[in-house]
């Protein structure tokens, strides 16, 4: 059990009021989700209701002359068939931020498993089988896969006609989105370096392969309108998708949260949403879609892959002079998510560290591939592996320790970014490095046991397992470090605000808050936080968490490590607000018992009204007596600008968020099989609001970026085909190929954001993958380019 | 088809069932016991675990006409079959049903209270060892593999009151987990076990 840190060493204690932030309070919904009473959007059922089904395109490029849906239509227990041709109105495509994605296929079809029909029947395997009757004639069209077929002449256009906001400035119509930022002199510094090191990078495309698969119940209303019980991370995202497809107001699509089982982004796009809704109103039936592991593949978008060339350049004391990359990552048939992820990928691309002289391109393509869109880290991920590949690269032509290149290059607070943005709070990079690299190193050869007076072998411990593959010979230990930079909140200018609702009143004599916001609860613990916010503030020891739903305003994305701090911070607001209005009824009422009232600092602690000295003036009950004070406000972070087009300048970013890694990995060279030992991080999160809950993002996070190193990616051959969508061919890591993983958590405060809290939920999964591949690089020696590491990489074979 | 068999200690039966439809779907879409969770449908994930007859399976891939005449416990059934374990009448041997249990129809406002309170999550309501210990260490974030699990660390423990790190690991393989990196499954599962351990110790029994 060496090397497991249980308990996170550097954390603040929690506030006066028990329960409150800074405590590892226990989850809301841990008893429902331990007794298996919590309701996912999958385990949704209502009486006399229909299951949907979807029928995908097999191909990935083709022309569809006809769609007959007869012999599907006349299967008994079949209760509607709808393609296209009975979409209700003149809205037929959705999207994120470019509407560009049919709902169901218009005479063509641009991937692998792209909707084409969809089915209601009464039974799901009827609803399938009538799916595989129906007759759809495909003519294959040449496929686009990579950049030289996207961006050739004659290359065939995915969106010809585009007229998106991004069509203006790409290079090509085959391009989503190009964004390059220079800074400094290039050439100049170049001149100045003593070594050049240069490299081509690649990232395979990696599933968010969240448990709890896309799935819900559409039932429709007595008004027309459709109650949609759903898993998703952002609804009202949704329902401005949704509505104008179903030719309904936003205010007739009332969207509720069910139990989400994960998300990492792949739920920020819609899935079944519409398709649920449509089969519903057309059958005037609930009708709950299910998609099963193979389906799910398909389902949602995945992590882009990339192809990324970078130069960095160093004076032979290891300061870096310039840094040129151009990051190609393929966004695939649909534009989802890709113009952000560009411009996170481009601004990001030249990790934690001070270089002042940068030439910068980024793009997304359009391809007949699997489309690509948000997961965990959002286009930081693929430049993090490409730039800690290059540090190792350049450490080793220097002749230089690589965590001591780091710490000489590190930024820091007032380190100017190369969009011109200054980091103008903690950025601890260097001392992240430090605490990961002075842990003990786990011990060597763990797989002898110690308790016995001959060599007993424990395979469990050695690379390949039990399918006992060595008892150690030709196993090697190879130790890397990485560290990485995210960024937290939408960027670019968007209006990334959130809302909350709170409601305070007396229940049985005791002050019960009610929290009510539209965050959407993907696992990572917003519920928890949002209860000890409500603690901390309001002095209550009740809290009750509304349902999720879009009867309160906005709560923005459960993504970009947002929540805790935007929905977090608007929970904060309001509770302020009914605070003052507490205290306000408090000097109304018993204003004149006591002078404290009129001139102390008053607080609400311990359900009393006490002023800063710590005198109970009142208690809460007693101040509200039978009224209720119940608010709903907005609250926005710092607003942010655009990039400019050419140059990449602008104050795009709202806060930073590092991360370092430790790997150990052992590695058997004769076969290729890789063990990892041990998983040591190394975060700054500003305020810990809930340490377990840190601690347990950190971790889940980690072991993200490790299966991205060592195991995780969507094959796709060249005809846009996927060929592994099951979890029998793409292997996420089990609890045996996930080590021990200590982490050690600080805690600067970043002045800018609610108690001094950072966004902390993406860092982890950023330098997870390139420390491994360091670790296996250090083993072996080989200079491994491409993740995930396959054994036909370390073998030659 | 018809099925009959025992769910949780108690005689059920399914009508109409479809050939074709697994264990999984007549406990989740016919018995109203969604507990049992579908990530794969491809006995990949481990997150639909049961016992049958004992024996933890992914109730995916067992045929629902091969249940019949036979006894399975799903989560929803975890801890009732945890309490008849410690009191030594495992697998439905002491077939009555103790007051307790029986009342347990009754509305009981403050249990509802008490689990709507985050600081108290959990205790309100009954749990075995193993499913408060998954709560107090961290274990659950998004739940989905969590059923899971506790029935595969459940049954671990029975057989293995004092599992070394690499016994969890091994025991635990066939269940993916994706949002909590297993550390803290981990930690719960020693704790579910040394919990275990000092009630034994305890009761002297």
């Amino acid at each position: 059990m060496g090397g497991v840190t249980r308990t996170p060493t550097n954390l603040t204690q929690g506030s006066a009021t028990k329960g409150g932030i800074g405590e590892s309070t226990l989850r809301p919904d841990g008893t429902l989700k331990v007794t298996g009473e919590f309701a996912y959007s999958s385990d949704m059922w209502h009486e006399d209701m229909l299951w949907g089904y979807t029928l995908r395109s097999p191909h990935a490029h083709a022309e569809i002359r006809s769609i007959d849906t007869s012999a599907a239509l006349a299967q008994a227990g079949v209760h509607a068939v709808l393609t296209y041709d009975d979409l209700p109105t003149e809205v037929k495509n959705y999207g994120l931020e470019i509407q560009d994605t049919p709902v169901l296929a218009h005479g063509r079809v641009r991937h692998h498993g792209e909707p084409v029909a969809i089915v209601a029947a009464d039974h799901p395997e009827t609803a399938r089988r009538a799916a595989e009757k129906i007759r759809v004639d495909y003519a294959p069209l040449p496929v686009v896969h990579d950049e030289a077929t996207a961006t050739a002449e004659d290359a065939p256009l995915l969106h010809p006609g585009r007229d998106d906001h991004h069509a203006g400035h790409v290079p090509h119509p085959n391009v989503v989105h190009r964004q390059p930022i220079v800074r400094g002199d290039v050439e100049a510094a170049r001149a100045r370096a003593d070594v050049i090191v240069s490299g081509e990078y690649e990232v395979g495309m990696q599933d968010q392969a969240f448990l709890g698969p896309e799935s819900g119940l559409a039932v429709p209303a007595e008004d027309g309108g459709v109650d949609l019980y759903v898993a998703t991370q952002w609804l009202h995202s949704d329902l401005r998708q949704i509505a104008p497809v179903l030719g309904l107001p936003e205010e007739k699509v009332r969207m509720t949260l069910s139990g989400v089982g994960g998300a990492f982004g792949g739920r920020e796009d819609l899935s079944m949403q519409i398709h649920g809704c449509l089969l519903a109103l057309r059958t005037g039936k609930p009708v709950k879609i299910v998609y099963n592991r193979f389906e799910s593949f398909f389902g949602h978008v995945h992590r882009h892959p990339a192809k990324l060339w970078y130069e960095h350049g160093a004076t032979r004391d290891g300061r870096i002079t310039h840094m040129k990359c151009r990051i190609v990552l393929d966004g695939g048939a649909y534009a989802s998510a890709s113009p952000a992820v560009v411009g996170n990928a481009s601004s990001l691309s030249v990790g934690p560290y001070v270089i002042d002289d940068v030439e910068i391109e980024a793009v997304a393509l359009y391809t007949n591939n699997p489309p690509c869109g948000a997961m965990r880290g959002f286009g930081a991920v693929q430049a993090c592996f490409a730039y800690e590949s290059q540090m190792d690269k350049l450490a080793a032509e220097l002749g230089m320790d690589a965590v001591e290149l780091r710490r000489l290059n590190a930024m820091s607070q007032g380190t100017i970014m190369p969009t011109g943005q200054e980091v103008d709070s903690p950025a601890p990079v260097a001392e992240l490095l430090r605490r990961v690299k002075a842990l003990p190193l786990p011990p060597e050869k763990q797989w002898e046991s110690g308790d016995t007076a001959g060599t007993s072998v424990d395979v469990r411990a050695l690379p390949g397992g039990l399918s006992n593959t060595t008892h150690g010979e030709g196993v090697v230990r190879g130790v890397g470090y990485a560290v990485g930079i995210k960024n937290v909140g939408f960027s670019e200018g968007f209006d990334d605000y959130s809302t909350a609702r709170v409601r305070l009143s007396v229940v049985g004599g005791e002050p019960v808050a009610m929290v009510h916001t539209a965050m959407a609860e993907v696992g990572q613990g917003g519920v928890t936080v949002h209860a000890q916010i409500a603690r901390t503030e309001l002095g209550v020891t009740h809290v009750t968490i509304h349902p999720a739903d879009t009867r309160v305003g906005s709560a923005g994305s459960t993504s970009a490590s947002r929540q805790t701090y935007v929905t977090g911070g608007a929970v904060k607001h309001t509770c302020e607000a009914v605070r003052e209005k507490v205290l306000e009824l408090g000097r109304a009422k018993l204003g004149t018992y006591h002078p404290a009232w009129a001139t102390a600092e008053l607080l609400l602690e311990g359900g009393k009204v006490v002023t800063d000295g710590g005198e109970v003036l009142a208690g809460i009950a007693d101040v509200l007596e039978d009224e209720v004070v119940d608010i709903e406000l907005e609250w926005r972070h710092r607003p942010t600008e655009a990039f400019d087009l050419r140059t990449g300048q602008g104050q795009g970013h709202v806060q930073y968020s590092f991360a370092a890694h430790r790997a150990v990995v052992e590695v058997d060279t004769e076969l290729g099989l890789v063990k990892v030992i041990e998983l040591a991080c190394a975060q700054d999160v500003g305020k810990a609001l809930n340490p377990q809950s840190v601690v347990g993002q950190i971790q889940g996070g980690t072991t993200q970026g490790l299966g991205l190193a060592v195991m995780e990616e969507i094959v796709v051959d060249t005809d846009g085909k996927v060929r592994n969508p099951s979890f029998t061919d793409y292997l996420i890591p089990t609890i045996l190929d996930t080590p021990t993983i200590p982490v050690d958590v600080l805690e600067l405060a970043d002045p800018n954001a609610p108690y001094g809290l950072r966004g902390m939920g993406e860092a982890p999964t950023l330098s997870s993958t390139p420390a491994v591949v360091s670790a296996i690089r250090a083993a072996t020696g080989l200079a491994l380019r491409r993740v995930p590491v396959r054994p036909e990489h370390l073998t030659g074979t | 088809m018809r099925v009959n068999f025992r769910v949780n200690g108690r005689p059920h039966e399914a009508d109409d069932v479809w050939e074709g439809e697994s264990l999984l779907y007549v406990l989740r879409e016919r018995m109203g016991l969604p507990g049992s969770k579908n990530a794969c449908e491809q006995g990949e994930c481990g997150s639909c675990t049961v016992r049958l007859d004992g024996v933890p399976v992914c109730a995916c891939l067992v045929a629902a006409g091969q249940v019949e005449g036979r006894e399975v416990v799903t989560v929803e059934g975890l801890a009732n079959f945890a309490k008849d374990r410690a009191a030594g009448c495992a697998g439905g041997a002491c077939g009555g049903t103790d007051l307790n249990a029986a009342r347990q129809w009754e509305a009981d406002p403050e249990r509802a209270e008490r689990a709507d309170d985050g600081a108290v999550s959990g205790a309100g309501a009954e749990l075995s060892t193993v499913q408060q210990a998954f709560i107090d260490a961290g274990a659950v974030q998004c739940g989905f593999c969590t059923p899971g699990l506790l029935v595969a660390a459940d049954e671990l423990i029975e057989r293995n009151p004092q599992p070394s790190d690499a016994d969890i690991r091994e025991a635990l393989s066939g269940n993916l987990c994706r949002c909590t990196g297993y550390e803290k499954i981990l930690d719960a599962v020693r704790l579910a076990a040394a919990r275990e351990e000092s009630q034994t110790a305890g009761t002297g029994a």
